[in-house]
């Protein structure tokens, strides 16, 4: 043995056992895809110029450019804490209370007796209990999404072990809605297919179809019996209205003939955000039915996460079933709606008025937080580097990152990279 | 024909069928010895003084919002969680090479490790052994996951004891490079842990056959009443060398149960691992989850970076294990004290939550429908569940039993 190999033995028994094994566990662990939006977030931090804008935010934000908690959440809040409540375990699909107020929500009145609900890690968590049920027992794992949609769709549905492809949805030519590609694209799938749609406020477009189109879309995915898995993360917040915000979703639900699914969100509408706060359910056919979904559903829970949180259920249960919170929480959510349509406004009024030959139109037509500009990457990173405002590259601005101190910057910024 | 006439009924869950059964049982003299959560001794939940604090803290914070963690989770919780587990001055800390990304619990904490082992794993089709008997979800969660998943003798079920050679036996016989998963203290279960003996033991079998150790940390400051003492296994192991992943939880230690409060740690070899392996566990979070829920996080947060209201948490986690230790003895002196055929030495001492009473499933029948004691089948009784009212209703009830099989 060399003096070398010695040497190295000698001192690999200094450092312990395992330090015999030169390759890590990870050592083939390749780094993952970087985050886009986290990407604008931190550039944006590190500018320090004062007209910096950060338009990549996925969360609401007040006119002075500040989170919003809703006074309607704080109050509830104060509610659940004089109560002194424990901190036990939920049950595996969560908190009755706030479980069964949030799928009167979303249905409204009907079928609510055969609806399966079950409370979810929100949005995210949510369409992971779907399609691990759907991976599970639907008989095609493939699921469709619209081109484009929220990015992490693709990831979750993935992991779940489905294939994921895409149905037209977005036409750059108008900004606005490719109904034709759209119905094109659903009627070709095969029978039975499973069918992602967003309920309202398209991420990361803000075109929604109209409801004529809707029922249109319908009468499509009714013909193949195809099945429709809803994503509604925006109720109230995209028109200011609850039940207009469901329409489409009830519609298909009042129909009866395709099967829903539904992920539903409260972490924009109540400004719930990080306490994850949601429900995934399944229309049944009846109550037996429901029953029997449901217990496939905790079958699927369990080893995810055992139990979801309670703080976060507790507030929206209370918002949702106390008859002033509830009234006090719409009228909120209608005024963040509306802050969102009057920076739509402002935004498309001041392009026009610094005399933009282009079409702006889109701008208030699209509904929601975000806004497909259209802009393009490269018109995005020159905003970034000349103008200190961030969006993701895709051009899609939150437009709750505007605000009556920064729409006129932003729209003459907006302007310069795009007159030529 | 509806879509899913085909989704047939699940079986329901175990645990969950018995606390139905318990909670519709108003019999004044009823206990509930499955539930496996702490309670004091009027048998009511126990909700920390500190969480309490911190919580009127949170309350009165101006800045308190509820918006989105990023993806690592609060980063005080993680921080606070990283030095708990390995301590202050562990090397693996200071050489930065333990990523720590916030979990819904334990259970939460378990999946994300399932998915990333699945992915990531040395050989690509290591199995992953669990103890028998162990945890009921840890199966449910590896497979899963698509593992396959494997058992390592662990209980001896005559003397209610580690089988410490059937373990070692079981690891050495194993294939190279397998997960086995380790309870860190506080066995569920059994109440059977290691001593710091047989600890090394293990860890020399497991670096020889180059395993790969995951950590499921559940009840640390709760088995012993002192934390360094609960971590002495994960500490010793990253003391040898090894690259380990382990599941932590606040539910019972700090009492957080419904918050869903949790973290898993990565133990890298080194530092410039840590972006790629963060990453991976990021992405996969993300499609799971997205983020963490913020308010359990908070309290616990709180409590862990403020120096005052973390040694009087030390305290409480103090009194929560001895209170339960208390309920040990008295209920093996009670046994002792009646004759009760048997030896019942391990009642007192086993460790933790739960005790392996070596009741028969018969036994166990018996004790539900005749004496209105409920415990799962396996025998497994929860000691925090037993209290100065009820102690010796319980004694007199399993004597009774025993003595009619």
């Amino acid at each position: 043995m060399t003096m070398l190999s010695s040497a190295l033995k000698s001192s690999s028994l200094l450092r312990g056992p395992s330090a015999a094994r030169c390759l890590s566990a990870w050592a083939q662990v390749e780094m993952g895809p970087p985050d886009a939006i986290l990407g604008i977030t931190e550039a944006y931090k590190r500018d320090t110029d004062a007209r910096k804008i950060n338009l990549g935010v996925g969360a609401y934000r007040t006119d002075a450019g500040k989170p919003y908690v809703l006074k309607s959440v704080a109050q509830a809040e104060q509610n659940i804490l004089q109560q002194s409540l424990d901190k036990e375990y939920l049950p595996i699909t969560g908190l009755a209370k706030f479980t069964s107020a949030a799928a009167s929500l979303a249905y409204g009145t009907q079928a609510l007796d055969r609806v399966a609900v079950t409370q979810s890690i929100s949005g995210t968590g949510a369409l992971r209990i779907g399609g691990a049920f759907l991976e599970r027992f639907h008989a095609g794992k493939a699921i469709y999404v619209p081109g484009p949609t929220w990015g992490n769709h693709g990831a979750v549905f993935r992991d779940c072990g489905l294939k994921v492809g895409q149905y037209r949805y977005f036409d750059p030519q108008t900004n606005g809605l490719n109904l034709a590609g759209m119905l094109e694209d659903i009627r070709a799938l095969p029978k039975g297919s499973l069918v992602l749609l967003h309920a309202c406020a398209h991420n990361p477009t803000g075109v929604d179809p109209t409801s004529a189109q809707w029922a249109e879309i319908q009468k499509v995915v009714e013909e193949c019996e195809h099945v429709a898995f809803f994503d509604m993360a925006y109720q109230g917040f995209a028109s200011g209205n609850v039940d207009r915000d469901a329409s489409a979703l009830r519609s298909f639900v009042e129909a009866n003939r395709a099967p829903v699914l539904l992920a539903q969100s409260f972490a924009k509408n109540m400004g719930l955000y990080g306490e994850r706060v949601g429900t995934f359910s399944i229309v049944g056919a009846d109550s037996a039915e429901r029953d029997r979904l449901l217990s496939q559903v905790k079958i699927l829970v369990r080893p995810m996460y055992s139990n979801p949180p309670v703080h976060g259920a507790r507030i929206a249960g209370e918002v949702l079933t106390d008859a002033g919170l509830r009234e006090m929480w719409l009228g909120e959510v209608k005024e963040m709606a509306d802050r969102i349509i009057r920076m739509r406004a402002a935004l498309r009024g001041q392009l026009e008025e610094l005399g933009s030959k282009k079409s702006w139109n889109h701008i208030t037509d699209q509904i929601g937080m975000f806004c497909y500009t259209g802009l393009t990457p490269a018109q995005v990173d020159r905003l970034a580097s000349e103008f200190h405002v961030y969006l993701t590259r895709d051009g899609r601005v939150s437009i709750a990152g505007i605000t009556t101190g920064n729409v006129q910057y932003l729209a003459e910024s907006i302007h310069k990279v795009t007159k030529d | 024909m509806s879509y899913f006439s085909g989704v047939p009924q699940a079986p329901a869950d175990g645990i969950l069928k018995l606390s139905v059964l318990s909670r519709a049982d108003t019999t004044p003299s009823k206990v509930d010895l499955g539930v496996g959560a702490y309670r004091d001794d009027n048998g009511q939940p126990w909700v920390l003084p500190v969480v309490r604090e911190a919580e009127r803290r949170l309350s009165e914070d101006p800045s308190f919002n509820h918006e989105y963690l990023g993806v690592g989770g609060f980063p005080a919780l993680t921080d606070g969680a990283q030095q708990l587990i390995f301590g202050s001055s562990s090397p693996a800390i200071g050489q930065n090479r333990v990523y720590t990304i916030q979990t819904i619990s334990g259970t939460g904490a378990n999946m994300v490790a399932a998915v990333f082992l699945k992915q990531f794993k040395k050989p690509t089709d290591a199995a992953v052994y669990i103890s028998k008997p162990t945890w009921g979800n840890h199966r449910s969660i590896f497979e899963t996951a698509g593992h396959e998943v494997r058992e390592y003798k662990y209980c001896n079920y005559e003397t209610l004891t580690l089988d410490i050679d059937g373990m070692l036996s079981d690891l050495r016989a194993a294939p190279r490079g397998q997960i086995i998963v380790l309870h860190a203290c506080a066995h569920n279960p059994t109440g059977i842990d290691p001593t710091e003996d047989q600890w090394q033991q293990i860890a020399s079998v497991m670096a020889d056959r180059g395993h790969f150790p995951f950590f499921d940390c559940a009840y640390q400051g709760f088995a012993t009443g002192d934390i360094d003492r609960d971590a002495y296994a994960i500490r010793l192991f990253v003391d040898r060398g090894f690259e380990l992943l382990v599941a932590e939880s606040f539910a019972k230690n700090m009492g957080l149960y419904g918050e869903r409060t949790g973290c898993l740690h990565a133990v890298c070899q080194s530092a410039d691992l840590l972006p790629m392996v963060s990453s991976q566990l990021n992405r996969l979070s993300r499609a799971t989850i997205s983020t963490a829920s913020a308010y359990g996080a908070k309290i616990a947060a709180t409590v862990l970076q403020d120096p005052r209201l973390y040694e009087e948490w030390l305290l409480s986690m103090a009194d929560m294990s001895q209170r339960i230790k208390t309920m040990r003895d008295a209920l093996r002196d009670r046994l002792v004290a009646l004759e009760t055929p048997g030896t019942w030495d391990h009642v007192s001492q086993q460790i933790g939550m739960f005790s392996f009473t070596g009741l028969s499933k018969a036994q166990v029948d018996t004790l539900r429908e005749q004496y209105h004691l409920y415990m799962t089948d396996d025998g497994r009784i929860s000691v925090a569940g037993l209290n100065t009212h009820n102690i010796d209703y319980v004694a007199q009830s399993i004597d009774a039993v025993v003595r009619a099989s």
